[in-house]
C-alpha cells in the first residue's frame, strides 16, 4: 500500500515523502537505547557517588573525634609560702597534688557543687597534675602568687565519655585501676562547673605513639615523619633514575628483541604485588646488606623498587605523547639527540612525569604490606633526634601506625586509627593537588 | 584537458655540482624504497622532486641530510657526497652535517617556544653568536630571509605555535636559514598553505636560490614549473627522469614522466 516503488495511474512511481516530525520505528529503537544506555551510566555514576559519601562519612564521624579532646581548666593561685613549703618536702608533686585538689573543690564549691574526692580521682581523671603544676611553676617562677589558669588534658576514658562511646554500662561496681563508678558523678560536676571543654587535640597531629596505659596520649606525629622521610628517599632514587631510565629506553636504546624484553618486564613489574617487594626488601637490604630493620631509609628502598615501574610507565608514555615533529625540527637544524631530548621533548613530557611520578609517590605514601615485612609497624615512641638517625633510626609510617592502632583493643585507639586515616587522606588529596597544581603550571608555557 | 604549466625560469645558470649521489639504495626493512638513484643537484639552483605518493621522494630527500638515520629499520647503501665529502662516511657526525643541510618540514613544526627562541635555538646549540646583540642580528637577518620579519617583528616574545599555518611555515623556513646553511631540503613546504603563503613561501624558495642549492618535494606541477630550474620524476623508488625543469615539461624523454606530468599516473 505504502510502497514507493509502486506505480500510480499515470505510470509514474509515486515517491513517498517522509516527514521529519514522524519518528520512525528504528529511530525509535535506536533512542530508547541511547536512553537506556545514559540511564545505566548514571545509575553507576550514582553508585559510585554513594559508597564515595558513604565511605567519607564513616571516616569523618569516626575519625573526627580524634582532632578533640576534653580539657578541664581550673584557676590556680600558688602562693610564694606555698611554693617554698611544697619544694621542702619529700614527695613534691603530691604536695602540688593536694594544692590542685583544695583548688578544685574550692572552685567546685564557688559554683555550688559540695563534692568529695581524692588524690587518686585526680589521677584517674586528669593524670599527675602535681607533675605538671610543679614543672609549670619551676619554669616560670614570676607566676608565682598570680592567678594561673590550667588547662589539663582529661584522661581518654573521660574524653569517651563526653563523647558518648563510654558510660556507667562499661565499668562494673567497684570498677578498675583506671575509672570507677564515682569518678562519673565528679566528671559530671567538673561539666555542671563549665570547667570542661573541648579542644583541639594538637598532641595527635604532633605526638609519638603511646602504650596502652596512656591511649588519649597517642599521635601521629612520628609516624608522619617516618612516611616523610621515606617519600624523601623514594623522590631521590626513584625519580631521577626513572626519568633517566624512561628517557633511555624511550629515545636512545636500539629497538630490539632485548629492549622488548625489558619493556614487558618493566610492566609486569607494576602489577606485582607490593608484599612481595617488601619480602625482598627484607632478603635483600636487611638480612643480605644488614641494613637497620624498621627504619625509613629501607622503606625507602622497597618503595622505590615499588614506585620506579609506574614513573617509568608514565614517563614513557609522556615521552611517546611528545609530536616527532618536534624531534624532527631540532635534529633538523643540527641538534644533537640529547640537545633534542633535554631541550625540546623532555620539557613537553615534564607535565605528565610529575604527574606519574607524585601518582607514584602517593601510592607509595598509602602502602602498607611492604613495610609490615621489613618491621616498619614497631612502636615508636620517639622522634629521631637527626635527619640521618631518622632514615636509619627505627620508625613508622602513616598507614603502619594506623594498622598497628586498629588492632589493638582499647575502643580510643580505633578512634584514633581513623583519625589517623584522616590525616593519610588529607596529604594524599594534598599530593593530588600539587599534581594537579604542577601540571597546570607547565602547561601554560603552551 | 591538459594545461602544460607554464614554464618560467628557462634559463639555468652554469653552475658546480653540490651534491652528487650514485647508486643510492634505501631499504625499509624488507621494503626496498630507493632503487639505484644517482642524481648531481646543482648548486645555487632550485631542484624538484616530482612523482606520485609513496614513490619515494621524501625517502630519497631524507638521505641527503641522514634523517633516515633516525629511523630504526632504515638503511641507506651506496654513496652520497656532498661538496665531494661522503657524508655516510663513519667520521661525518650527521648533527654536523644536519647544520650545513638545512630541512624544511611538510607540516610547519616550530618549536613551542617564542618566535625569537625558535630562531635563535640553531645558532646557539652551534654557538654562532657570541653576545645577545649578534644573536639579535642573526634573529633578524633570519625572519627577514624567511620574509616573515614585518609581521612579528612586533611580537619576537609570543609563541611560535600562535602564528597561521603560512606564517608558521615561513618561521620554519627562517629557523633552517639562521644556521646559515649550504643546502635547503624542503619537504612539500606549501601542502598546508593556502595560495598566498604559498606565493610567499616560492617567492622565498625563489631568492634563497641565489645562496642555497635548494631541493623541494612538491606535488604540485604548477609549483615545480614555477620555481624549480631542475626537475627529478620519481616512480616506484626509481628515478625516472631527471633534467631541466622546461624539458621535463615540455618535452619529456619517458613516457611515464608524460603521463605522470598530463596526470595519467599518479
Ligand atoms: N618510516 C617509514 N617506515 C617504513 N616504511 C616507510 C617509512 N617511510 C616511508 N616508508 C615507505 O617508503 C616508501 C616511500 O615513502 P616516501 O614517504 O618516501 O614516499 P613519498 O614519495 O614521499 O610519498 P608522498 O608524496 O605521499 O609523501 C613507501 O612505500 C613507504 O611506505
Ligand atoms: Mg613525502
Amino acid at each position: 500500500m505504502t510502497d514507493a516503488s509502486m506505480p500510480t495511474a499515470t505510470g509514474t512511481p509515486e515517491r513517498k515523502v517522509k516527514s521529519l516530525t514522524e519518528i520512525d520505528a528504528r529511530t525509535a529503537k535506536r533512542n530508547a537505547a541511547e536512553k537506556r544506555f545514559k540511564l545505566y551510566g548514571m545509575a553507576a555514576v550514582v553508585t559510585g557517588l554513594l559508597f564515595l559519601v558513604m565511605l567519607v562519612t564513616a571516616i569523618l564521624t569516626n575519625g573526627l573525634p580524634a582532632f578533640k579532646r576534653a580539657v578541664v581548666e581550673v584557676e590556680f593561685t600558688l602562693t610564694q609560702d606555698q611554693f617554698d613549703a611544697a619544694e621542702s618536702k619529700l614527695l613534691k608533686t603530691a604536695e602540688y597534688n593536694t594544692l590542685f585538689i583544695t583548688a578544685l573543690s574550692e572552685t567546685l564549691r564557688e559554683r555550688g557543687i559540695d563534692r568529695e574526692f581524692d588524690a587518686a580521682a585526680v589521677d584517674r581523671l586528669l593524670g599527675s597534675v602535681g607533675g605538671t603544676i610543679r614543672a609549670f611553676y619551676r619554669e616560670n617562677p614570676d607566676q608565682i602568687d598570680q592567678p594561673v589558669a590550667f588547662e589539663l588534658a582529661a584522661s581518654s576514658r573521660v574524653d569517651r565519655y563526653l563523647k558518648g562511646t563510654f558510660g556507667r554500662d562499661d565499668v562494673t561496681e567497684e570498677g578498675n585501676r583506671f575509672f570507677i563508678n564515682a569518678d562519673f558523678d565528679l566528671v559530671d560536676d567538673m561539666r555542671d562547673a563549665g570547667l570542661i571543654r573541648s579542644a583541639f587535640n594538637w598532641v595527635f597531629l604532633t605526638g609519638v605513639d603511646t602504650g596502652v596505659d596512656n591511649p588519649g596520649g597517642a599521635g601521629i606525629g612520628a609516624s608522619v615523619l617516618g612516611s616523610f622521610l621515606m617519600m624523601f628517599v623514594v623522590l631521590i632514587l626513584a625519580l631521577p633514575i626513572g626519568v633517566a631510565a624512561s628517557i633511555y629506553l624511550e629515545e636512545f636504546a636500539p629497538k630490539n628483541r632485548f629492549t622488548d624484553l625489558i619493556e614487558v618486564n618493566i610492566s609486569n613489574l607494576a602489577a606485582v604485588p607490593s608484599i612481595v617487594f617488601g619480602i625482598l626488601g627484607l632478603a635483600v637490604f636487611i638480612q643480605f646488606m644488614h641494613l637497620p630493620q624498621s627504619a625509613p631509609l629501607v622503606g625507602g628502598l622497597v618503595l622505590t623498587l615499588m614506585t620506579l615501574p609506574t614513573i617509568i610507565i608514565s614517563t614513557r608514555a609522556s615521552l611517546k605523547a611528545v609530536p616527532p615533529s618536534i624531534r624532527g625540527a631540532a635534529l633538523g637544524i643540527g641538534a644533537s639527540k640529547m640537545q633534542t631530548v633535554f631541550h625540546h621533548v623532555l620539557p613537553l613530557a615534564m607535565p605528565g612525569i610529575l604527574t606519574g611520578t607524585i601518582i607514584g609517590l602517593a601510592q607509595a605514601l598509602g602502602e602498607t604490606a611492604p613495610l609490615l615485612l621489613i618491621g616498619m609497624v614497631g612502636f615508636v615512641a620517639r622522634y629521631p633526634d637527626s635527619f640521618v638517625g631518622g632514615l636509619e633510626g627505627p620508625n613508622s609510617a602513616m598507614p603502619a601506625q594506623i594498622y598497628n592502632w586498629a588492632a589493638r583493643s582499647d575502643a580510643v585507639f580505633t578512634e584514633k586509627a581513623w583519625g589517623g586515616i584522616i590525616v593519610l587522606l588529607v596529604f594524599l588529596l594534598a599530593m593530588n593537588l600539587v599534581a594537579i597544581l604542577l601540571r597546570r603550571k607547565f602547561e601554560r608555557r603552551w | 584537458m591538459y594545461d602544460a604549466p607554464q614554464v618560467t625560469k628557462q634559463e639555468t645558470a652554469v653552475t658546480d655540482v653540490k651534491i652528487q649521489a650514485s647508486d643510492v639504495q634505501v631499504y625499509y626493512g624488507g621494503n626496498h624504497a630507493i632503487k639505484d638513484v644517482s642524481v648531481a643537484i646543482d648548486d645555487k639552483t632550485v631542484t624538484a622532486f616530482i612523482g606520485p605518493s609513496g614513490c619515494g621522494k621524501s625517502t630519497f630527500l631524507r638521505c641527503l641530510n641522514r634523517m633516515n638515520d633516525t629511523i630504526d629499520i632504515c638503511r641507506v647503501t651506496g654513496d652520497i657526497r656532498i661538496d665531494g665529502e661522503d657524508i655516510y662516511d663513519k667520521r661525518v657526525d650527521p648533527v654536523q652535517l644536519r647544520a650545513k643541510v638545512g630541512m624544511v618540514f611538510q607540516k610547519p613544526n616550530p618549536f613551542p617556544k617564542s618566535i625569537y627562541d625558535n630562531i635563535a635555538y640553531g645558532p646557539r646549540i652551534h654557538g654562532m653568536a657570541r653576545n645577545k646583540a649578534e644573536l639579535d642580528e642573526i634573529v633578524e637577518k633570519a625572519l627577514r630571509r624567511g620574509a616573515i620579519w614585518d609581521e612579528v617583528k612586533d611580537r619576537l616574545d609570543a609563541p611560535g605555535t600562535g602564528l597561521s599555518g603560512g606564517q608558521q611555515q615561513r618561521l620554519c623556513i627562517a629557523r633552517a636559514v639562521a644556521t646559515e646553511p649550504e643546502v635547503l631540503l624542503m619537504d612539500e613546504p606549501c601542502s598546508a598553505l593556502d595560495p598566498i603563503a604559498t606565493a610567499q613561501v616560492e617567492e622565498l624558495i625563489d631568492e634563497l636560490r641565489q645562496n642555497y642549492a635548494v631541493v623541494i618535494v612538491t606535488h604540485s606541477m604548477q609549483q615545480a614549473a614555477r620555481v624549480s630550474q631542475k626537475t627529478a620524476f620519481f616512480h616506484l623508488g626509481n628515478l625516472v627522469e631527471y633534467d631541466d625543469t622546461s624539458k621535463i615539461f615540455t618535452n619529456p624523454e619517458d613516457s611515464r614522466t608524460e603521463s605522470y606530468i598530463t596526470g595519467r599516473i599518479g
